[in-house]
């Protein structure tokens, strides 16, 4: 499958708009996951009002590789998905601290560049999220928001998307439709193109099938294992066979009397079959959770 | 490579402007109240300063051009026709709201919820028009002259009777369903579970909805204008006129200069004081948890 | 409790709650047929369209139709960009806990309840007398805007509040900066509660007497411009039925003239309201 082209290539010269730096993404040589920390968390604790949710979890994430989440609910693995692209600026109350590192670049720094930060990680949430508009619209408007206005360019990039999630010739006739009238797992998919559109190099997925029926759930779940390799993808899930089956690296979580904390992490096989601590033995076997 | 100095400017030009004239826009509507108050408050300044406080409730009679301001009054016409109207009308609001919820058919309910709210918004002198053209010439032929608080006090009744009816259906209707299917499992007749389930878990908003009634009868004015009579006089029955503190602004306020129209805006300093009064008391009764035990 | 008093005290309640909402129907049917009654009969085209003669006891309504028409529109052009405004403030731009978000909220809540005989005399000593704009539609028109600011901020900042989160997060997680969100997200999506917020506001104006008798005036001529005095359609209703003898049949047709207005008004926006509902719960 074609990687697509970086959003930065199909702008046809620099962007001026203040703050704005185009990017490059890391320049993938094979399709492989590499032992080469890509995000790296150290000591990152968050906390919504006075209520401690995360502690001190250090966690380094390859690049290239798909590592999931895994844990009981309230553990704080949504809102370590949600620090990383700093949507828990968005929950009041919400603090986060520690050191938090994309490549190069601090995350959690005051002067961070927001909107650039996110368009470097994308992320698809639960419940699909389309936009009460057409699914070109749906498209577009990440596009346009990010400098590309040229609109064979944007049709160019809105179809590769779109049959990189498979998604092409099932929608290609009613492009000017509202997206709201395609099938939830449609909807999902939809929802990954238009992160995919803006070409991240982050990709953060939270809990996707979940709300799907099972052959949705199938679809996007071999679309995420054909992402190894151009993303760098983080899934929380709670669905463990899911996590065996697509995963690179576990990471497993467990809240401590309503404090989550990181128990074990390692590649999949590590996590499955020779688990160090006793709390994940207890938990993959279904005994705990 | 991405955490340059460009990027200490994250926000956009757009974003900024759209930012500042929001925010400007914001503390203008916010200020319209201190603005209102300190307009009150700057027109009355003459007559607080020299006819003073006290002279509003010790001087005998309104007779603004003679010197001679007492507002006793028609403060005693304002607070009968309030708590005349609020007597009938907190009853009646809170039984049509159990009417509609409890007892009237569920189609008759709804017509009958729209048409109080239509009466919400019938403008207060049409009320009043139809108060002095039917209602006045009725009580008139029972007990002369005919404009009396009594008129005013029915009409008002009509107008806020909405108010109240309208809280009371919304905080009725929050009432979990859970309490009405247990009561009523337990084989409660109707009244018993309004008795002791409804009105129990209601009480803060049906208060709420009596306050703000209050607080639109207080400073209601053409209707009561109209159907009042409009004479200066300490009420001492049911058909007497009536000049209420609002009325006496609207007549006045045409013709009104220096002291005279000063004393004018600080009766209406009272009644905004008054006012806001009962309007906080019942935003803070509105946003008090009522049910803590539910989701 | 024995059954059969038990029967009679359900009995007995019930025939209380009936006798309750008769009592608040009876007089409303009372007060719409009367203005049918003796409304329709004066009402015709030319009614709407001449001028009041003979100190209105002849003639229509034409000017003060639009006068009413004009003291609306500047009240509304105030209005709906500071509402729009103050409502984005307090739904986008501060958080719920913020307190300069909590003060303004609490202020419009007070502003809510004032008595529009209040905002009568802050209009008449600020508009007419400070901004030196005398009895004038700009003077009426700005102090009917002070006074229906709250409830238009009220209900659009509700519609907007109304957008679900996860369209918000999504959007943020797109990297789509403030502006675009709101352009292209938020206000789409409250487009029907922002209209009803303004139509809401539309109807509390039309039917404001009492701030309008010291700021518009009372003059029924045409108005030539937004500095000339004009009298809306419920200070003409005051003014018929108070100061002129003989004036009640005319009276009458205008107020019938301003309910239907209303009702329009009010129909107008629960369609809306209704509309906007049945459109949300799609499936999404």
């Amino acid at each position: 499958m074609d990687i697509i082209q970086p959003a930065s290539r199909m702008t046809p010269g620099p962007d001026r708009r203040p703050g704005f730096m185009p990017w490059v993404p890391y320049p993938y040589t094979k399709p492989c996951c590499e032992p080469v920390a890509h995000i790296r968390a150290e000591q990152l604790s968050i906390s919504y009002d006075s209520r401690q949710a995360l502690q001190d979890v250090d966690l380094e994430i390859n690049r290239g590789c798909i590592t999931a989440v895994v844990g009981p609910s309230g553990c704080g693995k949504t809102s370590f998905l949600m620090s990383i692209n700093r949507l828990t600026d968005l929950i009041p109350g919400c603090r986060v601290s520690g050191n938090l590192h994309i490549k190069e670049l601090d995350v959690l720094a005051p002067i961070t560049n927001l909107l650039h930060l996110r368009r470097m990680v994308g992320m698809i949430f639960q419940k699909p999220t389309v936009f009460p508009f057409s699914i070109r619209k749906n498209l577009e408007l990440p596009l346009r928001e990010h400098g590309t206005h040229d609109r064979t360019l944007m049709a160019s990039a809105i179809e590769k998307v779109l049959q990189q999630v498979g998604l092409w010739n099932e929608v290609k006739d009613r492009l000017d439709r509202s997206a709201q009238a395609l099938s939830g797992g449609q909807q999902q998919r939809l929802c990954l193109a238009r992160a995919l559109v803006l070409s991240p190099d982050v990709l953060l997925l939270d809990e996707p099938c979940s709300a799907l029926d099972p052959i949705s759930s199938g679809i996007v779940e071999d679309l995420i294992v054909s992402l190894r390799g151009h993303y760098t993808v983080l899934i929380v899930t709670h669905n463990l066979a899911q996590a065996r089956r697509i995963a690179d690296h576990v990471a497993f979580f467990w809240s401590f009397n309503g404090v989550g904390r990181l128990v074990e992490h390692g590649s999949a096989q590590e996590i499955f079959e020779s688990p160090k601590e006793e709390l994940t033995v207890a938990y993959i076997s279904g005994m705990r959770g | 490579m991405i955490s340059s100095s460009t990027n200490i400017s994250s926000r956009s030009k757009s974003d900024c402007l759209l930012s500042w004239s929001v925010h400007l826009l914001a503390l203008m509507a916010g200020g319209l109240l201190l603005l209102v108050l300190a307009f009150l408050l700057r027109e009355s300044w003459p007559a607080l300063q020299h006819i003073g406080p006290a002279h509003f409730f010790s001087d005998p009679d309104w007779y603004p051009t003679e010197d001679s301001y007492g507002l006793t009054a028609m403060v005693w016409g304002t607070l009968c026709v309030t708590v005349g109207s609020l007597l009938l009308a907190a009853p009646l609001g809170i039984l049509s709201a159990l009417f509609c919820h409890f007892y009237a058919p569920p189609l008759l309910g709804r017509w009958y919820r729209r048409m109080v709210e239509l009466l919400a918004g019938i403008p207060s002198v049409v009320f009043g028009f139809w108060g002095l053209v039917v209602l006045v010439p009725i009580i008139g032929r029972w007990h002369p002259p005919g404009p009396s608080l009594l008129a005013g006090i029915l009409i008002l009744t009509f107008m806020i009777i909405p108010t109240i009816m309208l809280v009371a259906h919304s905080s009725i209707a929050q009432v979990p369903v859970a309490y009405i299917q247990s009561a009523t499992a337990l084989g409660f007749s109707r009244w018993s579970l309004i008795w002791h389930v409804i009105l129990p878990t209601t009480k803060a908003g049906l208060f709420t909805g009596i306050l703000l009634g209050l607080a639109r009868a207080l400073g209601e004015t053409m209707a009561v204008l109209m159907v009042c009579g409009n004479v200066v006089r300490t009420p001492s029955h049911l058909f007497d006129p009536i000049r209420t503190l609002t009325a006496n602004i609207a007549l006045e306020m045409a013709y009104a200069l220096g002291n005279h129209r000063a004393s004018l805006f600080a009766s209406g300093l009272l009644l905004m004081s008054l006012v806001v009064l009962f309007v906080s008391l019942a935003e803070g009764l509105r946003h008090r948890k009522i049910y803590a035990a539910t989701k | 409790m024995r059954p059969q008093s038990r029967t009679i005290q359900e009995d007995s309640t019930t025939a209380i709650m009936w006798a309750a909402a008769a009592m608040v129907t009876c007089p409303f049917l009372w007060l719409i047929g009367d203005l049918l009654w003796n409304g329709v009969n004066q009402l015709s085209f030319s009614f709407l369209v001449s001028a009041p003669l003979n100190a209105g006891r002849e003639g229509g309504i034409g000017p003060i139709l639009f006068s009413t028409l004009l003291v609306v529109g500047v009240c509304m052009a105030v209005t709906v960009p500071m509402g729009l405004g103050t409502a984005l403030f307090l739904s986008e731009y501060t958080r719920d806990d913020h307190f300069l978000g909590r003060l303004i909220r609490g202020s419009l809540d007070v502003l809510a309840g004032v008595p529009s005989i209040i905002f009568g005399l802050f209009g008449n000593a600020l508009f007419c007398q400070v901004f030196g704009l005398g009895f004038s539609i700009l003077s009426g028109g700005f102090t009917l805007a002070c006074m229906v600011l709250p409830i238009v901020i009220r209900t659009v900042e509700e519609s907007f509040r109304a957008i679900a989160r996860d369209q918000r997060l999504s959007a943020a997680a797109l990297g789509l900066s403030k502006p675009t969100t709101i352009r292209a997200i938020v206000l789409p999506a409250a487009m029907p509660g922002l209209l009803v917020g303004i139509i809401l506001g539309l109807g509390r104006a039309i039917a404001e007497t009492a701030a309008l008798i010291f700021t518009s005036g009372y003059v029924d001529r045409m108005p030539e411009s937004l500095m000339d005095s004009g009298r809306t359609l419920a200070v003409h209703i005051y003014d018929l039925a108070m100061n002129v003898a003989g004036g009640n049949p005319n009276a009458y047709a205008t107020a019938l003239v301003l309910v239907g207005l209303l009702l329009i008004i009010n129909c107008s926006s629960s369609w809306i309201a209704a509309r906007w509902t049945s459109f949300n719960q799609l499936p999404a």
